[in-house]
């Protein structure tokens, strides 16, 4: 396995797994509150679409963009997603952005489907199904674009999308046992640790990616090859760890 | 219109999010990259160094931006 794979499967399987919990904790509190049948078919639904976004956008990508432009276009919208997840963790870290709590979101799902008025279509309660639908799909959408991306630069979308469906298997198993939010996965930990792979790929693959404009258009060589992808990751996380002291001293202190 | 504007909205949401400026300084920096490329201004591994360097400044201003704008919020 080379040493873009390994990222490619890290990053997918921890992105995936965030994703996963955040949508399961919605679909676990529409289940609890509101039926699961409607909250279980709003899942599929959801699950269904993503995989049409998802054969449909990386086929369109693959079979319509010549490699070279691909590599480029890609790996600048894969750094530009992954700086706002690290910007977001770097916050969070500070604290001064709110750290994401699953037990609080299910308090929340949970008021907001004992409150909503039953409204029944295709024999299914409509408000479950659409807030399940909704949470899978939105949720799911940043899954896809990280496997689309990371599987498209590694030319490898299998392996992204083999890395995305062990991350959702674990959840639902995990989910399916516990029967309660995973509120202890240490979810802002590792959106910190998906920040800096989408930020040290999106990195290397863009500016490899400016190949494309020279007349042989083959990839721009980085020093040290595929060595260049570590050294990257060890300047992010150098970084952020300094921004992370730096914003702390900065935050309002509390009593 | 009014679907096809949100369909806009959120797809733009979605890549750019919350700070325009990330994405704004990334193309900017990979176009004056591509740039300096086309004029061979120096060689390809110095030039990867140097785009490198100039994203973890525009990430770092964005940081600190939204950092100190939050740490100063009333």
């Amino acid at each position: 396995m080379t040493s873009a794979q390994a990222g490619l499967l890290s990053a997918v399987f921890l992105a995936s797994a965030v994703e996963f919990v955040e949508a399961f904790t919605i679909v676990l509190a529409m289940g609890v509150t509101r039926g699961w049948r409607s909250a279980l078919w709003g899942t599929v639904a959801g699950v269904a679409a993503l995989a049409l976004v998802t054969a449909v956008a990386g086929y369109a990508l693959v079979e319509w963009i010549p490699e070279s432009a691909l590599q480029l276009a890609v790996g600048t919208l894969l750094l530009i997603f992954g700086l706002q997840w690290l910007r977001k963790a770097i916050l969070r870290a500070a604290g001064l952005k709110d750290l994401h709590d699953e037990d609080e979101a299910f308090r929340t799902e949970s008021a907001a489907g004992l409150s909503a008025r039953p409204q029944q279509r295709l024999g299914l309660d409509w408000f479950a199904f659409v807030v399940s639908f909704k949470a899978v799909l939105l949720e799911g959408l940043e899954v896809v674009f990280i496997v689309i991306t990371f599987g498209v630069n590694a030319d490898s979308i299998p392996l992204a999308s083999a890395g995305a469906a062990a991350a959702g298997v674990l959840v639902l198993v995990s989910g399916a046992i516990l029967h309660r939010p995973l509120a202890r996965v240490p979810e802002n930990t590792i959106k910190f640790a998906v920040g800096l792979l989408l930020a040290t790929f999106g990195t290397f693959w863009s500016i490899e990616g400016l190949g494309v404009v020279t007349d042989s258009r083959d990839s721009l060589d980085w020093p040290g090859g595929d060595l260049a992808i570590l050294a990257l990751l060890v300047i992010w996380c150098t970084v952020s760890w300094l921004a992370v002291l730096e914003l702390r001293r900065a935050a309002p202190q509390e009593a | 219109m009014r679907y096809v504007k949100a369909f806009g909205r959120f797809w733009f949401d979605f890549v750019v999010g919350e700070d325009w400026r990330i994405a704004a300084g990334v193309v900017a920096v990979l176009a004056v990259g591509a740039l300096a490329l086309r004029a061979e201004l120096v060689s390809d591994s110095l030039l990867a160094v140097l785009l490198a360097a100039a994203i973890v400044v525009v990430a770092l201003v964005s940081v600190r931006s939204a950092g100190y704008g939050e740490a100063t919020r009333p």
